[in-house]
């Protein structure tokens, strides 16, 4: 995967890149906004909210 | 086939995804989100082994429980979820084989762990039994305050924050110690600093490498070995006249804040160890 690849933040807008490594199901920071993102599909690269913490959540 | 069962892919999981890469062993992400387990058909019979890495504790446990049914070895295994995801069950098994531990209580109702508030003295602490990184721990310093939050528990919360799992209070020096277990070796340990009482990374705390000692060493040892054994992360604490004691075993263990400071590769012996024990299952396949 290219390395250009951006896809919008979809809290604030801002274009997201990834690494080339990076793989589905990873999360990430927006680095204007700072919301928690999950990389739900690669090609063409998408984000969402990452989800929110729960209760059993841990090590 | 090799498989990491995960719910999302934290650095974490990439550490452990590059140590595959690094040693040429291809292994299959299972989403958990996306798992559906028919319990009357043994499929997944291609895997023979399965790394969990939830985040879900409820997930992990299950799924465990279920390739363990199958005969498909997994690191951890269901036990060791078992025990390790619920606080209670840890100090039971720790105690029940020797490991020292603070002095802890359990009580079912909010005037029974008063009563058992008040006779180990103040300040204690309370636990919710399943948990993690510090969530909803409440330091109890006086009897208002304990009436305060067993009242709230039981009011507020659901049914099992009415198991109440009381500890005493350690007056630790401002840190406490973290071992990471990984088969019969404690790899690495690390101070974990803070001014709050609450020392988890998950809440800000600061860590330093804390050399592996042989008295740490052996508790860490006999702690993982008392809740099955496999890769755990043991918290310890120090006692103000040198004791330590083990508090909480860990069984799906963040590590991304503790390798540059020890210098050690643990997800390199977390990625070994699991090829290493699942490696007869993988002979079966052949």
């Amino acid at each position: 995967m290219s390395k250009s690849q951006q896809s919008p933040c979809p809290e604030c807008g801002y274009e997201i890149a990834v690494a080339a490594d990076t793989v589905k199901g990873e999360i990430l920071q927006c680095g204007d906004c700072g919301m928690e993102l999950e990389v739900i599909n690669i090609e063409p690269l998408e984000v969402a909210p990452a989800p929110e913490e729960e209760e059993d959540w841990g090590e | 086939m090799l498989g990491i069962l995960l719910s999302r892919v934290r650095v974490e999981e990439k550490l452990l995804l590059a140590a595959f890469k690094s040693r040429r062993t291809p292994v299959e992400i299972i989403d958990d989100r996306q798992i559906v387990f028919n319990l009357q058909e043994r499929n997944w019979q291609g895997f023979h082994g399965i790394l969990e890495r939830c985040i879900n504790h409820s997930r992990a446990l299950y799924a465990l429980r279920i390739f363990s049914d199958w005969g498909i070895p997994t690191v951890n295994c269901y036990e060791v979820a078992l025990v390790c995801g619920n606080k209670l069950e840890t100090t039971s098994a720790l105690v029940r084989n020797g490991v020292p531990v603070p002095r802890c209580r359990v009580a079912f109702t909010p005037e029974s762990a008063l009563e058992a508030i008040e006779e180990l003295g103040y300040p204690v602490v309370l636990k919710p039994a399943v948990g993690s990184w510090g969530r909803l721990l409440s330091k109890v310093n006086d009897r208002d305050a304990a009436e305060t939050i067993l009242e709230h528990k039981e009011v507020l919360g659901s049914y099992h924050h009415s198991i109440f799992y009381i500890q005493e209070y350690i007056d630790k020096p401002a840190r406490d110690i973290r071992s990471f277990v990984v088969g019969d070796e404690t790899v690495a340990a690390i101070y974990r600093h803070s001014d709050h009482w609450i020392t988890n990374t998950a809440r800000g705390g600061r860590v330093e490498n804390c050399p592996v000692t042989s008295e740490i060493n052996a508790l860490s040892l006999a702690a993982a070995e008392a809740v099955g054994g496999g890769i755990v992360a043991v918290d310890l604490l120090e006692t103000r006249d040198g004791q330590l004691l083990a508090n909480e075993v860990n069984y799906t263990m963040e590590f991304r804040n503790s390798i540059d400071i020890t210098g050690v590769d643990i997800p390199g012996a977390i990625v070994d160890y699991f090829i290493r024990v699942t490696a007869g299952k993988r002979d079966e396949h052949v």
